[in-house]
């Protein structure tokens, strides 16, 4: 493990840092003899490693700044102008706004994650299998991730494992399946009519007389298998009625009448209205018959509102414009949640277990140590997973690339995803694809400089 | 968080101790509950990598007809058709094309940076700790500031598009984390070992060669299966600077994408191709995949 034996490594409590000499082997090296050799073999050894850094990264900072300030050709000087479409641009700045949520939400939900995890796998004995399953997902390509995610999250309920579980979680937890095509009897004597999506009574209904809604056109397969003969309510002084499937199989009955053999419609939602607003609110039962239980005498107009007449629940468009940003964020989580996990596990190990033990023994609960002594000590650790999540999340480009659909791209675009398409992807204009670098590079540049603060306090 | 803080007891030493509800809960945790959370948890993190598989193992009519899940009521669907048009569809240069790019890359890195971390670590010249301090600054330089630079540099020098292109650019950006990885952990190499060896008048390429390298090798595993995955992995540098003829496995996938649901035969096969490799690097060496990613986690 000597190679975690490192600048913010979360080998060290900080406590100890303060007192005591360094852990860290570092100063072994310095003002040694002159015995080594001379500085020109020094220059020897450093000198592929300066070229390529020189020639490959440093040259471009300056090269990327200069090409900054000029046109699309490269041959009109334009100063800032680059930059000020960054900052006006309709498009930029929706890809900004889309950088900033990123940046808020995926850092704070990988460290809590990761936090989360780190502790769990205290408690159980399967802890490296869980480990290695959710580590996992960093040794693949955030391409292979992407195509993954693409099938997750696929639209049809049959087919994305997403909106499977979603529609299945749904359905298990509400009643109200929807009647789609199912309408009101239409008619001269018919005592509804269909209105706004939904089903009105036509006239002002009282407590006392039972309210018939007669209801036409159920599919077979959306009609629910408890669904019971339909009966007329127990009547009383309550408002009440029956919701029922005004159809007899087999032929006969008369419309509009309860036949004894016809069914009532379960899970219905009724509304009763006065002066537009909603009264009060009640759901068939098996027999279709509903009760507003303690709604004040007077008259109302009975509603079935829209949704009772909408499809089967289908899930969320994940990779729709509005949900594609926060898909793909869940994307990225199930990618970094392992990293998280297996720092913070490494920092929780090294925290001294007699000082829990110490606090677990003064009466502190769980939850108290964990509050109170195992997440402070685990700061360090936290925030280099947290700054790290930052950084990768201001350079987030693959996984927007894979799994947002070409017509929704637009609205989930990143400054790194815009640079390549401004530059490469079409755009051809690279002095604003500089701009766009140079801009990722300053909005990493608080990071350099706390890494090299970092590393010099671990130095000294 | 904040909100659990204040349902914790505040005079809780005092004495008997109360438990909070919400210490209550966590502590019950502790029992059965907490295994099935992570039993769930573990699903999660498995079942999207799983259902790439069976999708790869299916029909394009199959799984346009329904969702993968049904593989456990009709297990007898699978088919490697879909591996077979990969193959067809000349998939096979690109995975060559990735070797080629990425085990050039993973060796020059290794040795081009175990030189410098040498001489940071164990050599005395003036500016040295400014200039690491510079390699510490690049750890986090978005490759981006360099596609549009080097890619003119390439137009000049007529390698633009090839494969050494793509090698020097991972080489010149895996550099700054493999020298700070193996300077410090050079660095921690006793400095009698060394010091014996200069004394004995070993040149000092001898003495790395034959005293630090051997020392290091940890660490240089570490480095070497982190850079692997990283090259192996990386689509955005492909991209810019490898032509259709010299693409690797991710731009050859990527280029298939907007036919995503047609192609989903060749294009979740590719995916599954592209990181089987890398999952058995993973599973044969995670150990050295864990430390080499704490090293250097300030990337």
């Amino acid at each position: 493990m000597a190679v975690t034996e490192r600048l913010d490594g979360p080998k060290v409590p900080p406590e100890s840092t303060s007192g005591g000499p360094a852990s860290g082997p570092a100063d072994t090296p310095r003002k040694k003899s002159r015995l080594g050799p001379s500085p020109w073999l020094a220059i020897a050894f450093l000198l592929p490693a300066a070229v390529l850094l020189g020639v490959w990264v440093v040259y471009p900072i300056g090269f990327s700044i200069v090409r900054s300030l000029y046109d699309a050709s490269n041959t009109q000087f334009v100063g800032l102008d680059n930059f000020a479409t960054i900052f006006s641009d309709g498009n930029m700045l929706r890809t900004i706004r889309n950088n900033l949520i990123w940046v808020i939400v995926a850092p704070i939900v990988v460290t809590t994650l990761g936090l989360i995890f780190a502790v769990l796998t205290e408690r159980i004995r399967w802890s490296t299998a869980f480990k290695l399953i959710v580590f996992m997902p960093m040794a693949v390509s955030l391409m292979a991730a992407g195509v993954i995610f693409r099938l997750v999250y696929d639209g049809d309920p049959d087919k994305g494992v997403a909106n499977a579980i979603l529609t299945t979680v749904h359905d298990t937890f509400s009643s109200s399946q929807g009647y789609p095509e199912a309408r009101p009897r239409e008619g001269e004597q018919s005592p509804v009519a269909a209105e706004g999506g939904g089903v009105v009574t036509k006239q002002p209904v009282q407590a006392g007389q039972p309210v018939l809604i007669p209801i036409v056109g159920v599919k077979p397969e959306v009609l629910p298998s408890d669904a019971a003969p339909a009966k007329a309510p127990a009547g009383g002084d309550t408002l009440s009625g029956t919701v029922w499937f005004d159809f007899t199989p087999g032929g006969g009955g008369v419309n509009g009448q309860l036949d004894g053999s016809e069914k009532g419609l379960p899970g219905m939602t009724v509304e009763a209205v006065s002066d537009g607003k909603v009264a009060g609110t009640a759901t068939t039962a098996e027999d279709g018959t509903f009760a507003f239980d303690g709604l004040p005498a007077g008259s109302y107009t009975l509603r079935l509102p829209q949704s009772n007449f909408e499809g089967a629940y289908n899930g969320l468009a994940w990779l729709g414009p509005t949900l594609i940003t926060p898909a793909i964020i869940g994307a990225f989580v199930w990618v970094w949640a392992g990293f998280a996990m297996v720092l913070i596990a490494a920092g929780l190990a090294a925290i001294p277990r007699d000082a829990l033990e110490a606090a677990r023994i003064d009466g502190a609960s769980e939850w108290q140590v964990f509050r109170k002594i195992t997440v402070p000590l685990l700061s360090p650790v936290l925030l280099v997973v947290f700054v790290t999540m930052i950084i990768n999340t201001l350079k987030v480009f693959d996984l927007v690339f894979i799994i947002a659909p070409s017509s929704v791209q637009p609205e989930a675009n990143v400054i790194a995803l815009e640079m390549w398409r401004v530059a490469f992807g079409g755009g051809n204009n690279q002095g604003l694809g500089s701009a766009l670098a140079i801009f990722l590079l300053i909005l990493v540049l608080p990071f350099m400089v706390m890494n090299i603060r970092r590393f010099k306090r671990g130095e000294s | 968080m904040t909100t659990a803080t204040a349902s914790a007891p505040r005079g809780a030493h005092a004495g008997a101790p109360r438990r909070s509800f919400a210490g209550r809960i966590v502590d019950r945790l502790g029992s059965g509950a907490v295994q099935v959370v992570m039993i769930l948890l573990g699903l999660f993190w498995l079942v999207p990598t799983l259902g790439l598989l069976v999708v790869s193992l299916r029909s394009v009519e199959t799984n346009t007809a329904e969702g993968w899940w049904t593989i456990f009521t009709k297990p007898a669907e699978l088919t490697l058709e879909g591996y077979a048009n990969l193959l067809a569809s000349g998939f096979t240069a690109s995975f060559w094309n990735t070797i080629a790019i990425t085990v050039p890359t993973t060796i020059l890195v290794i040795g081009i940076a175990a030189m410098a971390a040498y001489a940071f670590a164990w050599m005395e010249f003036r500016g040295r700790d400014t200039l690491f301090l510079v390699v510490v600054g690049l750890l986090i330089v978005p490759i981006q500031i360099a596609l549009i630079p080097v890619a003119a540099l390439y137009g000049q020098a007529g390698i633009f598009g090839s494969i050494p292109g793509v090698v020097l650019f991972h080489v010149a950006f895996g550099l700054p984390f493999a020298i700070f990885l193996l300077r410090n952990f050079f660095v921690g190499i006793p400095a009698s070992l060394l010091e014996a060896a200069r004394m004995d008048g070993a040149p000092e390429w001898k003495i790395f060669v034959s005293v630090v390298f051997p020392l290091g090798k940890p660490a240089i595993a570490s480095l070497g299966i982190f850079q692997f995955l990283w090259v192996w992995n990386d689509m955005l540098i492909a991209l810019v600077f490898a032509n259709t003829e010299n693409q690797p496995m991710t731009k050859a996938l990527q280029s298939q994408m907007r036919q995503f649901g047609t192609n989903i035969d060749v294009l979740s096969s590719g995916a599954f191709l592209s990181l089987i490799i890398p999952l058995i690097l993973f599973f044969a060496f995670q150990r050295y995949f864990v430390q080499g990613m704490m090293a250097g986690s300030v990337k």
